[in-house]
C-alpha cells in the first residue's frame, strides 16, 4: 500500500491532520506524521522527515503532504538524503484536504500516481458549490 | 586539543550566535522573525555535537550540514544544511585546505543553494552575497593575489552584495509576499552568509597570518 506522510511545522497540526486522515481512511492505512522539531518547537527537520518516509514505505512508495515554506524545502532535502531507493512524490496540494484524499485513495489500493492525483485534485474542489 | 577546522566552525558559530538578535530583527522586517534564533539554535547544536578531534574536513563539514538540517527548523535549515554538505565535496578525505579548495567549495555551495532553493542571483537571497564573493575570490586567485587580499576582496564583495539586497524586491520565500515593500530592507540570509565569510577570513588572519 502507498504510504502517506504528513509534514507540518507544528507537531499538533501534523497529529491533528493525521487523526482526520486516518479516520477517513479506515483501519488499514500507512499514514504517518512528522510535525515540528524534535523538542516539540515549531519548525521542520529533514532528518526526521527522512525517517518518516522510510517508515511509511512498504515498497509501494510514499506520497508526502507538506505545509508551507521549509515544509517543502526540508521534505525535498529529506528525499535527497534517502539511502535506499524509495519512490516519493510531494503532492502539490493543501495539506489537510490533500492528506485525507490521499489516505482514502491509498487505502482502496491506489497506485502512487493515483494517490498523488487524488491529493492534487483536492486543490480544485470547491467547498461552497 | 580541538582541530583547526573545529576552531573555524566555532568562529563561524560564535559570529552567528553573536548576531542572533540582529538577524532576527532583519527577518522581522520582511520575514517571520526567526532567522537569527534558528541559526543560533543550529550552531549551538553544531558546536555541541561536532567532534573536536576529527581532521577529515569533508566529514566535519558534512556533520555540520546534518546538524543544521535537523536543528535550524526554518528554510535556512535545508539551505545552510545543503551548503555545508556541498562544501564537504571538494575536501573529502583532505586535512588541509588551500584557497583554491575554498573557491571550489564556494562554487559547490552556490550550486547546492541554487538547486535547493530554485533561486538565482538578484532575488534577494543568500546568493546575492555568495555569488559576488565567489567572483571576487576567483579574480583574486587569477591575479595571483595573496590569501589575505583574496579573502578581503571576497568579504568586501559579500558586504556589497548584502547592500545590494536593500535595493531589490524579494521573489523567493516569505519576503516575496511583501512585493515592493521588501525593498529598503537587507536580506537576512545574505547577511548571515556575509557574516559566515567574514568569520572565515578572521579565522585565517588569526591563525595563518
Amino acid at each position: 500500500m502507498v504510504g502517506i506522510l504528513i509534514v507540518s511545522h507544528s507537531k499538533m497540526a501534523a497529529e491533528g491532520i493525521y487523526e482526520l486522515a486516518v479516520q477517513m481512511a479506515g483501519k488499514d492505512h500507512r499514514v504517518f506524521a512528522v510535525g515540528g522539531m524534535e523538542d516539540g518547537s515549531i519548525g521542520t527537520d529533514a532528518i526526521r522527515i527522512k525517517e518518516g518516509i522510510e517508515k511509511a514505505n512498504d515498497g509501494d512508495g510514499v506520497v508526502l503532504l507538506a505545509d508551507l515554506g521549509s515544509g517543502i524545502l526540508s521534505s525535498q532535502m529529506a528525499i535527497d538524503l534517502l539511502e535506499e531507493e524509495i519512490q516519493v512524490e510531494i503532492a502539490d496540494a493543501p495539506i489537510l484536504e490533500g492528506a485525507i484524499s490521499a489516505a482514502v485513495q491509498a487505502a482502496i489500493g491506489g497506485t502512487l500516481k493515483e494517490v498523488v492525483e487524488a491529493a492534487e485534485l483536492a486543490k480544485q474542489v470547491s467547498k461552497l458549490d | 586539543m580541538a582541530t583547526k577546522i573545529y576552531e573555524c566552525i566555532q568562529k563561524i558559530g560564535d559570529a552567528i550566535i553573536e548576531n542572533k538578535d540582529f538577524l532576527t530583527d532583519l527577518d522581522r522586517e520582511i520575514g517571520d522573525a526567526d532567522h537569527g534564533v534558528n541559526m543560533a539554535r543550529g550552531f549551538t547544536e553544531v558546536l555541541a555535537q561536532l567532534p573536536q578531534d576529527e581532521t577529515d574536513l569533508g566529514k566535519v563539514l558534512k556533520k555540520v550540514g546534518m546538524v543544521l538540517l535537523s536543528k535550524v527548523g526554518g528554510a535556512s535549515g535545508p539551505l545552510y544544511g545543503t551548503a555545508y554538505m556541498k562544501a564537504a565535496g571538494p575536501v573529502n578525505g583532505k586535512t588541509e585546505l588551500t584557497l583554491e579548495d575554498g573557491k571550489e567549495m564556494l562554487e559547490a555551495v552556490i550550486a547546492g543553494i541554487k538547486m535547493r532553493g530554485k533561486a538565482e542571483r538578484g532575488e534577494k537571497t543568500m546568493l546575492d552575497a555568495l555569488e559576488p564573493a565567489l567572483e571576487a575570490l576567483t579574480k583574486g586567485l587569477e591575479n595571483g593575489d595573496d590569501a589575505q587580499a583574496c579573502l578581503n576582496a571576497m568579504c568586501e564583495a559579500a558586504r556589497e552584495g548584502v547592500e545590494y539586497t536593500k535595493t531589490i524586491r524579494a521573489t523567493k520565500g516569505r519576503a516575496s509576499y511583501l512585493g515592493d515593500r521588501s525593498i529598503g530592507h537587507q536580506d537576512p540570509g545574505a547577511t548571515s552568509s556575509a557574516i559566515t565569510l567574514e568569520a572565515i577570513k578572521e579565522f585565517y588572519v588569526e591563525n595563518f597570518k
